[in-house]
């Protein structure tokens, strides 16, 4: 079982949160500090795994992360799941990502929450529920086809443009998951 | 109309959608608070407006507010309006925000059952995956019922993509609504061969995460399960078979046999690395499982400990994590396979991440040999050197004495080396653990005979170095070590070189910036030393003024301590001082004081084994409970207003009982007493006298020559440069087992002779590997703790005190105490409690210890065991219960099922020997019961309310109310009905403190006959009871009111069809029961009924009447009594330990349907409301965390009923599952009821 999914920047700042069991709000936020605080202390060459933090799960349960340039993925799981087989689940998520936002980055993270959280919902359901990638960015591109039709959504078109034309020097624009050459252990065939 | 329309789309344009709000959150970094509460005023706004896009739009952003910590669920209704959107854009922003914000506790849930089930059965397949995947956040016990059926519908769909998803929810499903599992479930089975990959790999998900939790039902699967396995080539999905077999096989050893051959392959073949880890993974658990019975799997250990090897030495982090973890699970089982690869772990030691070190040194732990303990340990120290971390230090620090001092310092040959690792660990800077070393410091000093005089030449350097170690006081926890230091000086300082020195060591004024505590053992060792160096002085005749300048010393430096502001040092600083003023004044007359100061330290504190205290057995005729004097009567009810609950209580009854006893205690029996107590304190092991041991020769080795202990110079200061000193011991030791081999090969035989005495007479010799070669370099002698002699073999102590049962300990103590105490005279009625009207039919606890439960193979708690005793006692009562009955039946020839228990106020005496036999059956009716009695609400309505002042009162002052009817002669009309007797007889008295909880209950009274108690509890044979229907027993006690003869007392019950009493073979079934004995005035006593009950879903109730004879001096009279008899449905519960594992298998098997039920109000401590499920409702606590603690118990006719009980401020929650809803309704209303009472 998955008991949550955090992403958040190397700030600590949540760029999304999912839980697969009821927090109440202040909860969340205190255990997305607490796990900030337990990730971001590691350097990047240690091991990916976690005891999990005090407020979240207990001695079942697992942090698992993965650190691309500015930001965290944070699994929360418990024993029934494969360690390696979730950092690959992460690798998956953070390449689906990739395709669907064309060289992600923290940026669209941020702008378009309410579609990475759309996409996640094609990878996990409180348990695994899809790898295969394409299939994945396959039901993902079929639905967004399917809200363009209705034709709703004018103002997005807008503020994405807008988006993209937005100074923030402050924000690295070149954070690309491919530059990041973590060592995934294969898992043979998705 | 179309102007509003206009209006609206043209507002839109100026609505903020999310983007906009991020970048206004992003701008506004400042006043974020400020900017986010006014825009969500403007979400306010928006989601006033009819148009569904602009609340589509106010609901998105809401979410992403929800996700920076802000609470939207004001908005919940909003949102179901947007999620009942026909647009699936707007349908999608609707789910996500349920799925963020809903919960069970969110009230419009319940309005969109009906848009759900819409969205499920919706053509297009995209509306019902998104339901599908908000319902899996959100899912609550009542969606999961009313739409089980749908989704279940949906495991068939035409698409994967749908498939797959329904597939997943059902696990949510199952978890809310159990009942559903059952219909489910072979369409789930089908759907593990799916042609779908996806949807194959979600069954299996599905499947794996129910067997976890209960493996058993799901052993059927195994070959389909094997099959996949040897078909599947997805590897997500093997991996989940993989691990559901690894928790399959604890279960089914045939299944892991069966499973080594194609694990092993895919080890081999796999290039997998997670596959190929959860492979070894399930091969050791496999190997687990069988290492009892198959000894020749050696092959596949060694192929695991291999590929673990493998991933320890991948470059990869996580893969060496990973394998030192699964070597750990192999270290339990099969510790020389691990041992093999010790330069591995050792290696790891050096990595530089801090999980890795951490679980490198969890595996040392079982390594350690007495060949390797010393390498290992300089290793540690190196380690210890160079770690940058405190914590990690620390961890560094506990590690080594955890594995040096593990099983009675099985692996330690040589303690010199030992003493010198403990005293270089000093030398680290900030540890938190200094008192750890000096506790080891203290115990091998103490324990270790013949290290002392090693010890002691340490510690005074130790203590002439002191500055180095206290440096910093404030940070420094190191300084603990003085503490052991300057005991172990004092208390050996026979030892010593030169113990003039230390004393002045210890009397240097930097000491007083030490720690009060520190400073005090500095004091009192002083005074030790000070004796010593005195005998050393008074010798050599040419002394007596370095004497006296000794004794000078002191008084010039004790008023340092006597100053201090620490008030332990300032008393013992003071008293000393006295007292060496008094010796220098002998010292000047010339009078010889050595012997007399000496004296005062003499004999030897032998070390006393922390649990020993605990295990003195209370001696014969000795109770505790008894008040020693009487407590003041007036201020009886105001200290028992003071006290605890449970204290008071008891107080209350011993002074009641008590008092014809101790009243007239004369100065005779006092001094007789005295002489007891100085025979006693003779006897006890306690009591520190000078023993034989303490004179006892230390016992020097065979090999000690070889140590060159003297040879160490004390002088050279603690920071060694180069060498640190136990390298020595290394070095030495190697050589000394050189020469011992060499040795050995010559007189081999000889050798083996002495060996096997040396093995005799050390403890715990065995070491895993042939440890017999290496001949400890001491003849040490280990003393073991002392117990004392005749300590119960109770496993009390083992009791883990983070154990959830021992916040129930305090009230079941209490009842337990009280129950042991035999009855005293006095007793005649059982105490009465005063809150509980409607408590009747109780389980005694002592009963439901008689039944037996069903062997469960886990070890026994402490508590378990004492229960078992108690069962054995109860056993015994009951075969001299046959034995009475038997006489019963030889004597009078009446049969009967009835058994009469003899309190000891009965006139005649059970025929018991022991006076144990004699407070078994006396303690019974207490033990069972508790004390308390309270009216049953058979009884009129006013009777109700009267019945606790009347019960209380006739408990704490019957003596009174036993007089002031005693002259009540008078017949009360009976067709008023007892309940009228008892408000007549009820005086009013204050209320009392709150008696312990008890299942007693008054059932019926007038003014000649109580009957109290009336108290279900199960029958004593489970087996009867399972098989023959189930039988409860009734204990009811009749009390004597009036000052005449009772006799021929009848207990009849009307039968129901559910309930009959059971009578004697041939007697009609309206027949009713003699009760065996007769009662004089003033005399209670107790019999039992036992009644066969069919069914138990139902309480009951049973009319009754007891008819009897009062018989007076002229005259006697036909009385009766009528009761009714109240069976609650906690009374068909037996109190049945359950072990956490096999409850959440008990949860998860489905089987059981829930309830729940919530409490208002509750102000009491959750350990007492705990108690009191547990105690009035029958229950035993199998696990608890904080606030929430799960229970669980079992009907007579086998039902398991399972208690989740959490609680929060005053509000208590229960969730109760059983597999019989009837019956598990009735018990939570009683338990509300319960609670509703106090």
């Amino acid at each position: 079982m998955i008991k949550a999914i955090l992403i958040f920047n190397n700030h600590g700042k949540p760029r999304l949160i999912r839980f697969y069991e009821y927090f109440a709000e202040d909860v969340q936020q205190q255990i997305i500090r607490e796990t900030f605080h337990l990730v971001s202390k590691r350097d990047d060459n240690v091991c990916n795994f976690l005891e999990g933090g005090s407020l979240i799960g207990g001695s079942d349960y697992k942090l698992i992360y993965r650190h691309y340039a500015t930001l965290y993925f944070v699994f929360c799981v418990d024993s029934s799941e494969s360690e390696l087989g979730i950092l690959d689940l992460i690798q998956v998520f953070v390449e689906t990502l990739d395709k669907c936002f064309e060289n992600v980055c923290e940026l669209d993270l941020i702008f378009h929450m309410d579609k990475v959280h759309f996409i996640l919902q094609e990878v996990v359901m409180g348990m695994v529920l899809e790898t295969n990638m394409n299939e994945i960015v396959g039901q993902v591109e079929l639905q967004n086809r399917m809200e363009k039709s209705e034709g709703l959504l004018c103002s997005a078109a807008r503020a994405v443009s807008a988006v993209k034309n937005i100074n923030l020097p402050e924000m690295p624009r070149n954070i690309n998951i491919g530059d990041i050459n973590i060592k995934v252990p294969s898992l043979s065939p998705f | 109309m179309a102007l509003k329309i206009v209006k609206g789309s043209i507002d839109r344009m100026f609505d903020k959608n999310l983007q906009d709000l991020v970048r206004g959150i992003r701008n506004h970094k400042e006043d974020e608070a400020k900017y986010i509460s006014t825009c969500i005023d403007e979400i306010k706004q928006e989601l006033k407006q009819d148009n569904i896009a602009v609340k589509a739009n106010a609901v998105c952003k809401l979410t992403y507010l929800q996700m920076l910590g802000y609470d939207v669920s004001w908005a919940a209704f909003n949102i179901v309006e947007v999620m009942s959107s026909s647009k699936f854009t707007y349908k999608r922003i609707g789910y996500l925000a349920a799925s963020q914000c809903f919960h069970e506790s969110t009230d419009v849930i319940m309005l969109t059952t009906n848009q759900i089930r819409k969205d499920l059965s919706s053509p297009n397949q995209y509306d019902t995956g998104v339901a599908l995947t908000g319902l899996s956040c959100f899912v609550t016990p009542d969606l999961a019922r009313d739409l089980a059926n749908d989704i279940m519908t949906l495991m068939s769909h035409t698409k994967p993509y749908i498939r797959k998803k329904a597939v997943l929810i059902m696990y949510k499903v199952f978890l809310k609504y159990p009942e559903s599992l059952r219909p489910a479930f072979p369409r789930l089975k089908e759907k593990l061969e799916d042609p779908d990959p996806g949807v194959q790999s979600a069954a299996v998900n599905v499947i794996c995460e129910l067997a976890r939790r209960n493996p058993k039902n799901y052993l059927s699967l195994a070959p389909l399960f094997f099959k996949l396995m040897t078909s599947s080539t997805n590897n997500w999905v093997l991996i989940k078979i993989i691990k559901l077999f690894g928790a399959l096989t604890p279960l089914e050893p045939r299944l892991g046999k069966k499973l080594i051959e194609p694990l092993t392959n895919l080890i081999h073949s796999t290039s997998a690395m997670s596959l190929l880890y959860e492979c070894v993974n399930t091969v050791i658990a496999v190997l687990i499982s069988l290492s009892s019975g198959m000894p020749n799997h050696s092959a596949s250990i060694q192929l695991c400990v291999q590929k673990l090897r493998i991933l320890i030495e991948d470059s990869d982090q996580n893969l060496k994590y990973l394998g030192l973890l699964a070597m750990s699970k192999i270290l339990k089982t099969h510790p020389k396979s691990v041992q093999s690869h010790k330069d591995l772990i050792l290696q790891c030691l050096d990595d530089k991440d801090e999980s890795i070190r951490l679980r490198a040194l969890d595996l040392l732990y079982g390594m350690v040999s007495k060949k390797n303990l010393m390498e290992i340990v300089k290793k540690l120290m190196l380690h210890v050197d160079k770690a940058e971390g405190t914590t990690y230090r620390d961890e560094l620090l506990t590690k080594i004495i955890d594995i040096c001092s593990q099983s009675n310092y099985q692996y330690i040959t040589n303690f010199e080396w030992y003493i010198s690792i403990l005293v270089e660990l000093t030398r680290l800077e900030g540890t938190r653990h200094g008192h750890l070393i000096a506790s080891q410091m203290l115990d091998v000093a103490i324990r270790v005979k013949a290290i002392r005089a090693f010890a002691v030449a340490q510690m005074a350097t130790l203590l002439d170095n002191a500055h180095l170690l206290t440096g910093n006081t404030q940070r420094n926890g190191i300084c603990e070590v003085l503490y052991a230091a300057a005991w172990i000086c004092g208390e050996f300082s026979e030892h010593l070189e030169e113990p003039m020195a230390t004393l002045e060591a210890m009397l240097r004024p930097k000491v007083a910036t030490l720690p009060g505590h520190i400073q005090a053992v500095y004091v009192q060792n002083a005074a030790k030393l000070f004796a010593t160096v005195l005998r050393g002085q008074e010798g050599v005749p040419a002394d007596s003024t370095v004497a006296q300048e000794t004794s000078q010393l002191l008084i010039d430096r004790l008023p340092l301590f006597v100053q201090s502001s620490n008030l332990e040092v300032q008393e013992r600083a003071s008293c000393i001082l006295q007292l060496v003023k008094y010796i220098q004044k002998l010292q000047q007359k010339d009078v010889e004081v050595a012997e007399e100061v000496t004296a005062l330290f003499a004999g030897e504190l032998n070390p006393v084994a922390p649990k020993a205290q605990k295990k003195v057995p209370v001696p014969e005729g000795l109770d505790l409970d008894v008040w020693i004097n009487e407590p003041p009567s007036g201020s009886e009810s105001e200290d028992e207003g003071r006290k605890s609950k449970g204290k008071a209580v008891f107080a209350k009854e011993e002074s009641r009982h008590t008092k014809p006893r101790y009243t007239e205690v004369d100065e005779k029996e006092l001094a007789k007493r005295r002489e007891v107590r100085k025979a006693e304190q003779a006897n006890n092991p306690f009591y520190i006298k000078a023993s034989p041991s303490s004179q006892k020769v230390y016992q020097d080795g065979v090999g000690v020559e070889h140590i060159p202990v003297v040879q160490i110079d004390l002088s050279v200061p603690l920071k060694v440069p180069g060498m640190p000193m136990s390298d020595q011991y290394v070095k030495l030791e190697e050589e000394r087992r050189e020469r011992n081999k060499a040795d050995k090969k010559k007189k081999k035989d000889k050798k083996k002779r002495e060996k096997g005495e040396k093995g005799r007479r050390r403890r715990g010799d065995s070491g895993p590997e042939s440890e017999e070669d290496i001949t400890p370099a001491h003849m040490v002698d280990i003393v073991t703790e002392e117990m004392p002699e005749n300590a119960l073999p109770s496993d009390d102590d083992d009791k883990d005190p983070n154990d959830p049962h021992k916040a129930l300990n305090i009230d079941l103590d209490n009842l337990l105490a009280a129950s042991r105490r035999p009855l005293a005279d006095s007793e005649k009625k059982l105490p009465v409690r005063s809150h509980r009207p409607d408590e009747v039919l109780k389980s005694p606890m002592e009963d439901r210890q008689v039944v037996e439960v069903v062997p469960e193979p886990k070890k026994k708690t402490g508590k378990e065991k004492k229960e078992k005793k108690d069962r054995k006692k109860s056993k015994e009562k009951k075969k001299k219960h046959k034995q009475e009955e038997e006489e019963d039946l030889m004597g009078s020839g009446s049969q009967e099922p009835v058994q009469a228990e003899e309190t000891k106020e009965v006139a005649a005496p059970p025929p018991a020997s022991t006076p144990e036999a004699a407070a078994a059956p006396a303690s019974t009716p207490r033990t069972a019961s508790g004390m308390a009695a309270v009216a049953p609400d058979s009884e009129p309505e006013e009777a109700k309310d009267t019945e606790p002042e009347e019960t209380k009162s006739s408990t704490h002052k019957k003596k009174k109310q036993k007089k002031e009817k005693k002259k009540k002669k008078h017949h009360h009309n009976h067709s008023d009905g007892a309940g009228d007797e008892s408000v007549q007889n009820g005086t009013v008295e204050e209320e009392e403190p709150l008696p312990p909880m008890s299942n007693y209950a008054l059932l019926a009274e007038n003014s000649y006959v109580k009957m109290m108690k009336q108290d279900a509890d199960k029958v004593c044979d489970i087996q009867g009871n399972l098989q023959d229907g189930s039988q409860v027993v009734v204990s009811v006690i009749f009390e004597n009111k009036c000052d005449s003869f009772i006799k021929s007392m009848e207990f009849n019950v009307l039968d129901s069809l559910n309930s009959k009493l059971q009578r004697p073979d041939g007697a009609g079934p309206h027949d009713g029961l003699i009760v065996p004995f007769q009662l004089p005035p003033g005399i209670s006593n107790e019999a039992r009924f036992i009644f066969s009950v069919q069914n138990i879903v139902m309480p009951q109730k049973l009319k009754g009447t007891l008819t009897f004879i009062v018989k007076t001096d002229d005259s006697s009279t036909h009385e009766k009594l009528d009761f009714k008899l109240h069976f609650t449905c906690t009374s068909y519960l037996i109190t049945t330990p359950c072990y956490s594992d096999a409850y959440s298998k008990l949860l998860e098997s489905g089987d059981l349907k829930g309830c729940s039920l919530k409490l208002e109000g509750v102000n009491q401590p959750f350990h007492h409301l705990l108690a009191r499920i547990c105690f009035h409702h029958h229950f035993s606590v199998v696990e608890r965390i904080d606030s929430c603690a799960s229970m669980y118990s079992r009907s007579i006719q086998g039902h398991h009923m399972c208690l989740l009980v959490k609680t929060a401020d005053q509000t208590v929650s229960i969730d109760a599952k059983c597999d019989e809803p009837g019956l598990l309704g009735n018990v939570l209303d009683e338990i509300k009821l319960t609670f509703s009472q106090c």
